[in-house]
């Protein structure tokens, strides 16, 4: 099959308004006959949700949290990006746009990301009048910050906690709806498979997790906004119950998979103390602000450091090596997150790291304290300050905090096309869980605004272009398709249960995260994925003979809930290695070690750029890769999506 | 560190409960509290047992989905934290920690430590919300909002929807959640058009879903994990009374 972007034709700045009025409609009085199912409640989620609902369709939407207000898109803290230019800097929807292009390393949709730059502004009011408690000036207007990743200050921040507002206040939205009829809500219950009718999504078998017990919906159309896939690596920012599954049961009913080698690293988390982690903590990116980030430059020092003979403040201004500043002089410590993620390796792979774990830097606040006193920045990062005492009992008003990278985000998901619809007709994905808008690295603040954007103001019009053309309520749940479906999964927890192995879920679960975090997280090689490619396919046939799910399925069972997840993590993962393996280019959050300007390359020698930076190649990969599954164990097939970059210029992305 | 777990074990809401005595040996004094009974559930499992069934999802503080009482407290005695963010270092070796859900009537209890808070989902929808149709918002800035006005708003909203004010109060009284949720939309001026609604709806399915009353003991502020103040609790009084009256008149 060949892959229809069906990206409209015309200028940049005008293809959403072209296509807005190519999209077919559909009248009120029709609206209310179509289904639609929306699976996750997150940002992207709970905001199609509420937004199709107020449209007149009905809507089911499901999650498997014990209510729709604690997706994991609430625990963003930065903020959201939108092209306002409140302060006057210059900032318009075009370099809102040209950043997000750029920082995504040239590997994203033009006509997506001028879509999401265009309707951010839009996000920015909606939420406003949604009450959701924007930081604001003493004038009584919104007020910005900056973010890694760009010069403008065009961050909406909610103190630390912007995520959590915006959720409430999309949260709010939902629960308005559910009140009038609109939403049907299922809380606590899991999407298992999507259900095909000729070819066509038409509905969902899901799980309830308190009773049980196994049941089948059906819609004229399924959207999937069900996150990212970042605990395959087993440790992330995630929350413990994110997971790759609805996905990934899309993924092998003909879904392809775009891009799922791109994974973002944060540069700033709480470094990892031992093997019982369960997560890892992130610390707001908004912190590099005003933090500067060091090593010493001696390893000497470092050992010292990680020995306890020395503290961070008996290392001499001059003995320290403020490298993100040194690198790049005009972002500095702002530099986007895979740049600043990598760079942190680099230092810590020289010796110069400075946790007891040797896996760890410093950002430091010292000086921002002295030049803006203590209350200030209490004012600003207060409660990020305190977290970080409460987890690792250490004062950053005192002493400086230690960070190290940790996996964050995914950029890759399912693909879609411009309407946000996969290969599946009628199977549409929103928010992390598609591909779309932010290529190989994603910047900060950009992930709310592209949930929202999805959710609000892109599946409310792109939606009808599917429905228009089907006769809605023809489908129900007795037809053979659902039965079938249904009793698939029935089996496939069966089996689960019947294990009854020796080794707990976790046990494999922390196994295949440590081997993708090694062949597949900062740094990747030939020689690496290939190991962790015949690797994998061995811990999943252990899983399967030598894991212990206790109890029965009858009611609530959290290890049995885990299983199915860690299941398809140990299939997801021989994707995201292939892939990973397939692209012979550094880009982005997707570093091959064999793909990397030297001291030798001409472009280093003329001041382009600097050694151990990503080398694309544009020429061979200026594509989105994606993957189609032909059965578990055997390798997908690639299909490409040739991208275009007719308005930013491809270019060696610099910022030094 | 070495620890003895009191652990309230209860199939389902069916079932009777009873508290179980466990062993947690070697435990990391790093470790959350969380992950303490991550490793002596790894090791029930092993054992053949099933593991003690608790709420979690974020760890960090915020999704507010973690619900335990930890030695009599909600989130424990530690201020301003939930009990993902507990640390062993908190503890001593030898402690004995007594564990068990957030009660309540209106929390009716699913399995061991996880209890069903949809009253809350409930209450929200009965008007803790701002009407506003997507696509319908004018320009953000058209709408000025003093900063100190603004900041309280924030304060309220901080909540996290926990319900550990309400299993610590001894009427199980969800007024902190209540009035928070209320304070957060009724202080901007957006909130202002549903004002009263919002206040009447709110409060009479509170009462419908059982909780109850507020007698001022003030357990709740002390518990909440987001350290929301009972100065909303007067606020939402006092709207009460106001919304009440108007609607008495019309």
């Amino acid at each position: 099959m060949s892959l229809d972007s069906k990206i409209p034709e015309g200028p940049i700045d005008q293809k959403w308004t072209k296509h807005k009025m190519d999209s077919k409609l559909i009248n009120p009085s029709n609206k209310r006959k179509f289904k639609v199912i929306v699976v996750g409640s997150g940002l992207a989620g709970g905001s199609a949700a509420a937004s199709l609902s107020e449209m007149g369709y009905q809507v089911k939407c499901f999650c498997y949290q014990d209510t729709p207000r604690r997706a994991h898109s609430i625990a963003a803290q930065g903020g959201i990006n939108a092209a306002k230019n409140y302060q006057n800097d210059g900032d318009s929807v075009y370099r809102l746009f040209y950043d997000t292009v750029k920082g995504g390393d040239f590997r994203s949709r033009e006509a997506n990301v001028h879509r999401l730059a265009e309707v951010s502004s839009n996000i920015i009011d909606q939420c406003t009048a949604q009450g959701v408690p924007f930081a604001r000036e003493y004038g009584g207007l919104l007020d910005n910050r900056s973010f890694g990743g760009a010069q403008v200050s065009r961050t909406f921040y909610a103190r630390g906690q912007t995520g959590q507002q915006l959720l409430i206040g999309c949260y709010q939205a939902l629960q308005k709806e559910i009140s009038k009829g609109g939403v049907e809500m299922h809380t606590r219950t899991e999407m298992m498979d999507v259900v095909l009718v000729d070819g066509h999504a038409k509905g969902i078998v899901v799980r309830d997790l308190v009773t049980g017990e196994i049941s089948s919906h059906a819609a004229d159309a399924v959207c999937l906004a069900t996150g990212g896939y970042g605990n395959v690596f087993y440790l992330s920012t995630n929350a413990m119950g994110c997971n790759v599954t609805a996905a990934f049961k899309a993924y092998k009913r003909g879904a392809y998979i775009a891009n799922p080698c791109y994974t973002q690293i944060h540069p700033t988390c709480i470094p990892v103390s031992g093997d019982y982690q369960s997560k890892l903590t992130l610390m707001s990116e908004s912190l590099r602000n005003d933090g500067r980030i060091w090593v010493p430059v001696s390893k000497e020092d470092a050992e010292a450091i990680r020995t306890g003979n020395k503290k961070p403040e008996d290392i001499a201004e001059e003995d320290r090596d403020y490298y993100l500043e040194r690198k790049y002089p005009s972002f500095g410590n702002l530099a986007p997150r895979d740049i600043s993620s990598r760079a942190a390796k680099e230092v810590c792979d020289e010796g110069r790291g400075v946790a007891p774990t040797g896996l760890g830097v410093y950002l430091d606040f010292k000086d921002a304290i002295g030049r803006l006193g203590e209350d200030v920045i209490r004012a600003r990062y207060g409660n990020l300050f305190q977290m970080y005492e409460k987890i690792s009992g250490d004062n950053p008003y005192q002493t400086p905090m230690q960070i190290f990278p940790a996996v964050h985000y995914t950029m890759g998901g399912l693909w879609v096309d411009y309407n946000l619809q996969t290969t599946i007709p009628g199977l549409h994905c929103l928010g992390e869980a598609n591909f779309s808008d932010h290529g190989a690295n994603r910047l900060g603040a950009s992930a709310l605004m592209q949930g929202l954007a999805d959710g609000y103001f892109v599946i409310p019009t792109t939606i009808a272009n599917y429905l228009a053309d089907q006769k809605p309520g023809s489908i129900n749940t007795d037809m053979d398709e659902f039965t079938q479906a249904e009793s698939t999964v029935k089996e496939r927890i069966e089996q689960l249960i019947n294990i009854n192995g020796s080794r707990t879920v976790d046990s494999f679960h922390k196994e295949l995260g440590l081997l993708v975090w090694e062949q597949c997280g900062m740094g990747r090689s030939k020689e690496g994925l290939e190991m962790a490619l015949k690797r994998i396919p061995e811990i999943r046939e252990e899983f399967w003979t030598n894991a212990r799910i206790p109890g029965d399925a009858n009611g609530v069972n959290t290890e049995l809930e885990k299983a199915g997840r860690v299941a398809d993590f140990l299939e997801f993962a021989e994707v995201m290695c292939t892939d990973a393996l397939n692209r012979e280019e550094s880009c982005g959050g997707h570093f091959r070690l064999e793909y990397q300007f030297t001291e030798d390359s001409d472009e280093v020698k003329e001041g382009k750029t600097q050694a151990g930076e990503a080398l694309r190649r544009d020429a061979e990969y200026a594509y989105v890769a994606a993957w189609e599954f032909n059965g578990v164990g055997t390798p997908p097939t690639l299909h490409k999506e040739e991208l275009e970059f007719e308005n930013v210029h491809l270019a060696i992305r610099s910022y030094a | 560190m070495n620890l003895t777990l009191k652990v309230w074990r209860q199939k389902s809401v069916h079932d009777d409960g009873l508290i179980e005595t466990y062993q947690a040996k070697d435990i990391p004094i790093e470790a959350s509290f969380l992950e303490m009974l991550d490793i002596v559930n790894q090791r029930i499992i092993i054992d053949g047992g099933e593991p003690i069934h608790f709420d979690y999802d974020c760890r960090e503080g915020i999704c507010g989905q973690c619900s335990l009482t930890i030695n009599g407290i909600p989130h424990s005695k530690e201020r301003g934290v939930t009990a993902c963010q507990l640390h062993m270092r908190k503890f001593k070796d030898g402690d004995t920690i007594w564990i068990e859900p957030f009660r309540a009537k209106a929390f009716p209890l699913q399995r061991d430590l996880m209890v069903d808070r949809s009253a809350f989902d409930r209450i929200i929808a009965a008007g803790g919300f701002i009407d506003v149709r997507t696509g319908s918002a004018q320009d953000a800035n058209n709408l000025p909002v003093a900063k100190t006005r603004a900041d309280s708003a924030m304060d309220a909203a901080a909540c996290i929807g926990c319900g550990a004010c309400v299993a610590a109060c001894k009427n199980a009284s969800a007024m902190l959640f209540v009035s928070a949720k209320a304070a957060h939309l009724n202080l901007l001026p957006q909130g202002a058009p549903e004002k009263d609604k919002r206040v009447l709806g709110m409060v009479r399915q509170m009462d419908a879903e059982g909780f109850g009353n507020c007698t001022n003991l003030y357990e709740c502020e002390a518990v909440c994990p987001k350290e929301i103040s009972t100065e909303n609790i007067a606020r939402l009084n006092r709207d009460y009374a106001v919304a009440l009256a108007k609607e008495a008149t019309v």
